[in-house]
């Protein structure tokens, strides 16, 4: 174990190598580049027995660590934004054949305008496309998750790729202290790659042909809706095996703080749920009995850990750094859904905010969420259920 | 050090290394004992343009990232900067202002001012990349004195960092400018 200042781009690089990827394919897009600029130098220096596949696009990027995950070898790309978008029939092309893979998303908005900024609007357009998806408070996180994701995606009782995002900027080209475990641990805690069939030369196999059988298709979608499901309980038993080993426990898929007396909560994630923290005690100082849940894993969805704990709350506000134009956040529409189809009935709006990247302070938040819970404890209710909020 | 968070804000020119400056910054607070959180200025950055980098110092995790809008610090590493833009914005008052410059410069009331001819130090020491003199572990000396910490610890840091004889001078640079500064009440 060492400890060292790292990027948050960096930490993700140092799980790849400490999960013995084999095969990195990736094409460079700001902020996603000083991961694969890393795993370079360390294959390069010797350092990570892996082959960089270079590839023309970020579409060939996936299908290259693909291909590479299908012949039976742990694989590993990164992408932002754009490339994210480009890379989009791969990414469910992937999923649907089931083959474990781990995937760095570093969050950026959306072009138009060109813009390099944080916002969840490219990782949550990936949202139903069967793969697992997290996003990571900070860079120990983002380490730590990187290699858990191995293990998570390669255990027969989900078989399915998953992704890691962390906040562009904020956290993928921020310094802070991080643990880097040593390569007998993450030895011991890795199990030897598995995965539901291989490509072999000479053990010819079909994949993807049209069906006949249009339910075997259906159950298809289904076994992968079913297998995300079964996947909440293979995270919360990685997280504890983790936190065996390296006494990190981040509570499976979502995280909660200062929520056991808490009557309003707050929901959110990403790199910004750390300002949400500091928002929660600034508003507990003023007597406001706030809790926060952080959202680790949006897929599979923590359905059952919320509801748990928001069943008798006043009101829920839920934090979105994206939205599904026409609707509402993405993160909302889930919150909202459950809570319905489980008749809870509790006042929940959706906050819009850090969209395109616009700077938002722990004030910002304790401000937005001081005059939301005014209204219900005034009214009980929230008059509007979406506010776009531009800061104070 | 209080209990408070400390935020820095560094100016310079794109290629002077602000950002690397920062960084080291992190691994000298963690070596104290600390936590640190270092980030660029969130945009494309161009060579000779002006440019930002942050830090934050606290005895605890930092959890907030938002940027930093009314630094304790800012750190100027080239002279002509304050002409340029405002590297007074947001300064706290009774703030502090770490400068290289030759000669003493002017602020008017209400700062500490540390200044330091960081550009003869690295010319000195023959630390120059592509014409221009590499300030930024220079300035960190400078900037040890108000931090509190000891030179000791920002030395292991710029060898840690840099690694090897670049390592060694810079760190060099760094102990004489910890040993030249002139602070201004």
């Amino acid at each position: 174990m060492v400890v060292k200042p790292l990027t948050g781009n960096y930490a993700a690089a140092y799980a790849a190598k400490l999960s013995r990827v084999k095969v990195v394919a990736a094409y460079p897009i700001t902020p996603q580049t000083t991961i694969v600029e890393k795993l370079a130098q360390f294959i390069e220096d010797g350092e990570m027995d892996a082959k960089m596949i270079r590839v023309e696009s970020e579409h060939s990027a996936l299908a290259a660590a693909y291909g590479a995950a299908s012949g039976g070898v742990r694989a590993y790309t990164a992408t932002s934004s754009q490339g994210l978008l480009y890379m989009h029939e791969m990414v469910w092309w992937v999923a649907g054949s089931r083959i474990p893979l781990v995937m760095t998303i570093v969050t950026r908005t959306l072009g138009p305008p060109w813009n390099i900024w944080t916002d969840h609007s490219d990782i949550m357009d990936q949202r139903d496309s069967g793969w697992l998806i997290m996003m990571a408070e900070h860079n120990q996180e983002v380490l730590d998750e990187t290699i858990k994701m191995f293990k998570i995606t390669e255990d027969p009782r989900v078989f399915l790729p998953g992704i890691v995002g962390l906040d562009a900027f904020i956290l993928s080209h921020t310094t802070e202290p991080v643990d880097i475990p040593d390569q007998e641990l993450v030895d011991t805690f890795l199990p030897p790659r598995r995965q539901p069939y291989v490509f072999k030369p000479g053990d010819s196999l079909l994949m993807g042909n049209v069906p006949r059988n249009l339910k075997e298709n259906m159950r298809m979608r289904e076994d992968i809706h079913n297998s995300l499901e079964a996947a909440k309980k293979v995270i919360e038993e990685v997280d504890e095996e983790w936190g065996k080993l390296t006494g990190r426990r981040y509570g499976g898929l979502i995280e909660c703080y200062r929520c056991e007396d808490a009557s309003h909560f707050i929901v959110g994630m990403g790199a910004w749920v750390g300002d949400m923290r500091e928002a929660v005690d600034s508003l507990r100082t003023n007597g406001i009995k706030v809790g926060l849940i952080k959202v680790r894993y949006v897929r599979p969805f923590p359905r059952e850990d919320i509801l748990k704990w928001v069943v008798n709350a006043k009101s829920v506000i839920v934090f979105d750094r994206s939205v599904s134009a026409g609707s509402a956040g993405p993160l909302f529409l889930d919150v909202a859904a459950h809570l319905m189809a489980a008749g809870i009935r509790v006042p929940v709006k959706n906050i819009l905010a850090g969209i395109t990247g616009l700077d938002v302070t722990y004030e910002d938040i304790a401000d937005a969420v001081l005059k939301s819970v005014a209204e219900v404890e005034e009214t009980g209710k929230f008059s509007r259920f979406i506010e776009w909020y531009y800061g104070r | 050090m209080s209990d408070e968070m400390i935020e820095i804000r560094f100016h310079g020119r794109g290629g002077q290394g602000a950002v690397t400056a920062a960084n080291i910054l992190v691994y000298a607070a963690y070596k104290a004992g600390l936590w640190g959180q270092a980030f660029p200025f969130f945009g494309a950055e161009r060579r000779g343009a002006p440019v930002m980098a942050f830090a934050r110092i606290s005895k605890r995790r930092i959890r907030v990232r938002s940027m930093i809008r009314h630094p304790d610090i800012v750190v100027v590493l080239d002279p002509a900067l304050p002409k340029l833009v405002n590297v007074l914005d947001g300064l706290k008052q009774g703030g502090v202002i770490v400068i290289n410059s030759p000669s003493k410069p002017e602020f008017g009331e209400g700062y500490r001012v540390y200044y330091v001819n960081a550009s003869k130090i690295a010319l000195d020491l023959n630390l120059v990349l592509a014409g221009w003199p590499l300030v930024n572990t220079a300035i960190l000396g400078a900037l040890a004195r108000p931090l509190g910490f000891d030179i000791g610890i920002i030395e292991e840091a710029i060898k840690d960092y840099l690694g090897g004889s670049r390592g060694e001078v810079n760190a060099k640079a760094a102990r004489r400018a910890y040993e030249e500064v002139k602070i201004l009440e």
